[in-house]
């Protein structure tokens, strides 16, 4: 339907007329669509959510090998496998692995690759920005872990409570990596979210309202929100700590009157949102992948939707009740003790819409879906053992023992990270055009479950026979010995099943060359992203598509015969595009947005050895930035719009000079990013819409 | 929109919608995506500055008695002319824009440096203040108000700072001519993040410098 | 290197074909926003000054005899009022979205909740 010539490569309504200059050419833009080069240039939303995953998975490894050296530390009494200084290096950052360079890079691979593609829109609103994110977190993933080999990787847990994380008791430079690194992957984070919140408001296909939204872009949107707000607040926290350790302040200083409970308080301010942001992108896919696989619509959408809103409000309000035993008296206790039992119930609804989504459909037990009813149970034993955090006398008997790591592995590992291997599975197809092998994944799933049980079943026990969390070794009379010698076997299931997942990796890649194409939806599903090709074209979707319901790709497919029955309506090859379109404008690759981010760590490294160091980071950034605004709009070869001058959005010639000048820590680039990309991303696909006749 | 079939239908039609859908693509909310972004930003600065405030009072309440604090250095008069300017540094920044926004570039200009120079003595008067302040005996380290207090001001500072790097871009734009009304949102959006440093700073200089210590 | 413009107003023209419409687009979007005038925006900032001469007034002995508190809370009444004439006014949330309003709204709000609730916790007051 389309050629080059059509209306998919107009941009509707509204651009300027204008070839903006190309008179700074000595800055012009990379070309290519293949090599190296094209993947670290690249502004693409789906490469830069594929390399965000990928960098997930071997943060996953890392973290993973961290963990089984724990077990090994623990496995019999007296261990002495690592010293008790080792220990707590690799306990701190095994914590801060898991959480800031897995589990939420692993969210924003699935924000990158599917906002866009379930609102219908052709990217996000700032591709440069995008680019940018992702860059600054591998850079700062990157800068944490060369603590390693720079005198000590950071050894005061991974919420570093002051003045443990202090220069007094934290001597080496470990914990100048912890407060510099998490800042650079705080950058990532707040730049992204900033970018996805206006993607998903302001670019959303025709008829895409907000309450016909799939559950995962809700959840997304709500976590974006979170990071928005909560960033800033580990953002200043990690300051304070840096300027006590580098400058001598006295924010955390005892002698001088401070209380190091201000650093509890900020901690946890942004740690309970924290914990949202960790969790909720896993509901979402649950909620993407088990409607699909039961061939039902999801029950109760509003209240899915609801819950997930009222979880990310209500999880400003419980902050406190981390720190229990920290003596911040009763009536602070009480109140966040109930305000903490309150935030079960909308958890609890959403457990219930699943169960709801399930009963009665036609259910189908792929790979993907086990590891999401997996993760539904695994979380809801999670769930249950925390709200008895919420009652504060039994919380001061589990503070700081095994039973708080058995509760936070059982949300964040049973159902975090067994949600987003669910997603994994279920979108695997749609990134990369082969399924992941069912059978190994299969096989897999039930390895990781039950390695996950054996592992993390006896910490409850543990923890409640009284053994502290940290604890570089135990007597062998304590009696820790037969459920910590579990946990450690259970731990290498764990890793068998990991690896089984990357071994499914590689065996589906082998046998689908040559395979016959897999077209566009794999699994019968119902959002948008499976309306376009597999793996999704560049441009995303071949036309434009006007949204009149929710699930709208599935009721395109499927209807309600006379009786109600569902019937086939229409093949999905005649609903879905086939991703040939030509000549769609996109924004053109850049190759300031990596410069950049490469300035971030030369500044941290700069603060802690030597000045000069930072003097070049900040030339880096202040030079990547100042090209990334002067950088011509557009790249003139480029055949894509070749044609299509008059079309081109300009490159306003104004903004240039301006975004540049916010170099704030703070990522106040924001709105450092030409309009010129966003309205090439911003012009969904044309003025064509779908002809209706295209709609049951 | 399917009888949209040539550039020229596709350009005229939206002239006629108003500014935002003339100006830009259209989006979902008309609201252009720099200026959602802008304010999402400084939604999110909200939590910053509120972490920063909050843990100066914190710091203040729990100054050791004796220790130098803010009765012994603060010197009111002058931060009100300071904070005078840095006030009517706003008003000039939406002279600028108005100005920008009837096409009048000389105006725009003259707007704009005022605006950034206002911004400069404020920051000149920020420096005199940390010198005083630090001959008074008052050092980074010497106790949690120092601390404190530096901090909280001085990432106020680095923010005006920027913002006036920002402006003196404009201004360099303008010159260069490459500025002109259809860009004005450009301006707008500095403008949004100077009147925030500005109300920061309102903040700042009540529960700072004024409640009674 | 082939527009460097050398004139500026030449330039502008050079570049933008459809300058014409611009205007128009322009003229109509005044029009439809309403844009303070010039002559507001000095209103709005005598306002202003005159909140601030209050404000540092209360420096000065005369007003003491009021007693700490209701100097905080007149305090805080004209710094409020001062915050919510800036951002109405020159950050123009007043005549703008509603989304913008909520952003920025939700941002002041939860700083202020979050932040009054850890210092409370603190026990700062009346210290």
């Amino acid at each position: 339907m389309t050629t080059t010539s059509e209306p998919p490569l107009q941009l509707t309504a509204g651009e300027q007329l204008v070839r903006p200059s190309t008179s700074l050419g000595v800055l012009s833009r990379p070309k290519g669509e293949v090599g190296w080069k094209s993947w670290l240039f690249t502004v693409d939303h789906k490469r830069i959510g594929i390399m965000y995953g990928a960098a997930a998975l071997l943060f996953l490894v890392v973290g993973g090998i961290e963990a089984l050296l724990i077990r090994l530390q623990l496995a019999v009494p007296g261990g002495n496998v690592l010293s008790e200084d080792a220990y707590n290096q690799v306990f701190t950052m095994h914590g801060v692995t898991m959480v800031f360079l897995v589990i939420m890079p692993m969210a924003a691979a699935f924000a990158n690759y599917l906002l866009p593609l379930q609102i219908g829109a052709r990217d996000v609103a700032f591709p440069r920005l995008n680019a940018f994110s992702l860059w600054a977190f591998l850079a700062g993933g990157i800068f944490l872990n060369t603590s390693w080999f720079l005198g000590g990787a950071p050894d005061g847990g991974w919420f570093g409570y002051a003045p443990n994380s202090g220069l007094v008791f934290s001597p080496s430079h470990g914990m100048d990596f912890y407060a510099l690194g998490l800042q650079i992957t705080g950058i990532a984070s707040l730049v992204s979210a900033i970018n996805l919140i206006t993607t998903v408001l302001n670019m959303r296909a025709p008829g895409m309202t907000l309450f016909r939204m799939p559950v995962l872009t809700w959840m997304l949107l709500v976590v974006q929100f979170l990071l928005l707000f909560a960033i800033p607040v580990i953002t200043v926290a990690l300051f304070l700590l840096s300027f006590d350790r580098l400058f001598g302040a006295n924010f955390f200083n005892v002698a001088a009157g401070a209380d190091p409970l201000l650093w509890q308080h900020l901690f946890w301010i942004f740690g309970h949102p924290e914990v949202y942001i960790l969790i909720l992108p896993a509901f979402g896919i649950m909620s993407e992948v088990i409607p699909v696989f039961s061939r039902k619509p999801i029950f109760g959408y509003p209240f899915m939707v609801f819950s997930g809103i009222a979880i990310g409000f209500m999880g400003w309000g419980v902050w406190a009740h981390h720190m229990f035993t920290s003596g911040i008296g009763p009536v602070s206790v009480a109140v966040f003790s109930l305000s903490t039992m309150f935030i079960a119930v909308p958890t609890g609804v959403k457990i219930l819409n699943w169960l709801a989504t399930m009963w009665g459909g036609r259910l189908r037990f792929t790979t993907a879906m086990l590891y999401s009813v997996g993760a539904v149970a695994m979380f809801t034993i999670g769930g249950l053992s925390g709200v008895t955090h919420a009652i504060s006398p039994a919380d001061t008997q589990q503070t700081d023992t095994y039973y708080i790591v058995a509760h936070f592995h059982y949300v964040i590992f049973g159902g975090s990270l067994m949600g987003m291997l669910s997603g994994l599975y279920f979108w695997w197809p749609k990134a990369f055009g082969y399924k992941l092998n069912e059978r190994l994944g299969k096989v897999g799933f039930w390895v990781l479950l039950v390695g996950f049980n054996l592992t993390f079943g006896p910490m409850h026990i543990l923890g409640l026979q009284g053994m502290s969390r940290r604890i570089h070794s135990y007597a062998a009379d304590s009696g820790f010995n037969l459920w910590n010698a579990v946990a450690t076997a259970g731990s290498f299931v764990i890793a068998v099943g990991v690896l089984l997942f990357f071994w499914n990796i590689g065996l589906s890649r082998r046998r689908a060359r040559g395979a016959p194409p897999l077209g566009p939806d794999p699994w019968d599903a119902r959002a948008l992203e499976w309306m376009t090709a597999s793996p999704v074209p560049t441009h995303n979707f071949d036309r434009e598509i006007t949204v009149t319901r929710q699930d709208e790709f599935w009721h395109r497919k499927w209807g309600y015969d006379e009786n109600g029955k569902v019937v086939r309506i229409a093949p999905t090859a005649e609903v879905a595009h086939d991703g040939s379109a030509k000549g769609v404008h996109l924004p053109s690759p850049s190759y300031w947005p990596v410069v950049v981010a490469l300035g971030l760590p030369f500044v941290a490294y700069g603060l802690i050895y030597n000045l000069w160091i930072t003097g070049v980071g900040a030339l880096l950034i202040l030079g990547g930035l100042y090209a990334w605004v002067f950088e011509p709009p557009d790249d003139p070869e480029d055949q894509a719009h070749d044609d299509h001058h008059e079309s081109d959005p300009s490159g306003d010639t104004g903004n240039g000079a301006d975004g540049g000048g916010s170099q704030d820590h703070n990522g106040g680039s924001a709105d450092g990013d030409g309009a010129r990309p966003l309205a090439a991303a911003g012009a969904p696909a044309g003025p064509a819409a779908e002809s209706s006749g295209n709609q049951p | 929109m399917s009888d949209v079939a040539s550039p020229e239908t596709t350009v005229s039609a939206p002239a006629a919608t108003g500014h935002t859908a003339a100006a830009h693509p259209p989006t979902t909310t008309g609201l252009t995506h720099n200026k959602l972004a802008m304010w999402l930003f400084l939604g999110s600065e909200c939590l910053l500055f509120g972490a920063l405030i909050a843990t100066y009072m914190f710091a203040k309440s729990r100054l050791p008695a004796g220790e130098l604090g803010p009765n012994d250095v603060f010197d009111i008069p002058f931060t009100s002319v300071s904070s005078f300017v840095l006030l009517m540094s706003s008003l000039t920044m939406v002279l600028a824009l108005s100005a920008l926004n009837r096409g009048e570039e000389r105006n725009f200009r003259v707007w704009i440096v005022a605006t950034a120079l206002l911004g400069g003595t404020f920051i000149a008067g920020q420096v005199y203040e940390f010198t005083v302040f630090y001959n008074l005996g008052l050092g980074y380290t010497t106790n949690i108000f120092g601390s404190a207090f530096y901090t909280l001001t001085g990432f106020h500072g680095a923010h005006v700072t920027i913002g006036i790097v920002m402006l003196m871009s404009t201004l360099v734009s303008s010159v260069r001519g490459r500025l002109s009304p259809r860009n004005a949102e450009t301006v707008e959006l500095i403008g949004l993040y100077w009147h925030f440093v500005d109300i920061v700073w309102i903040l700042i200089f009540t529960i700072i410098y004024l409640f009674p210590q | 290197m082939t527009q460097t413009p050398s004139v500026p107003t030449e330039a502008a023209e050079d570049v933008q074909p459809a300058d014409a419409e611009t205007e128009d687009v322009a003229a109509e979007h005044d029009a439809e926003h309403e844009h303070p005038s010039d002559r507001q925006y000095v209103k709005v900032a005598l306002i202003l000054g005159a909140l601030t001469a209050l404000e540092v007034a209360t420096y000065f002995e005369s007003v003491h005899h009021l007693g700490d508190a209701a100097l905080y809370a007149l305090l805080v009444v004209l710094m409020v009022l001062k915050f919510i004439y800036v951002v109405a006014w020159f950050m123009h949330l007043k005549f703008d979205s509603v989304i913008l309003r909520r952003i920025f709204v939700a941002g002041i709000v939860l700083a202020l909740g979050v932040y009054l609730v850890m210092l409370t916790a603190f026990r700062i007051w009346g210290a």
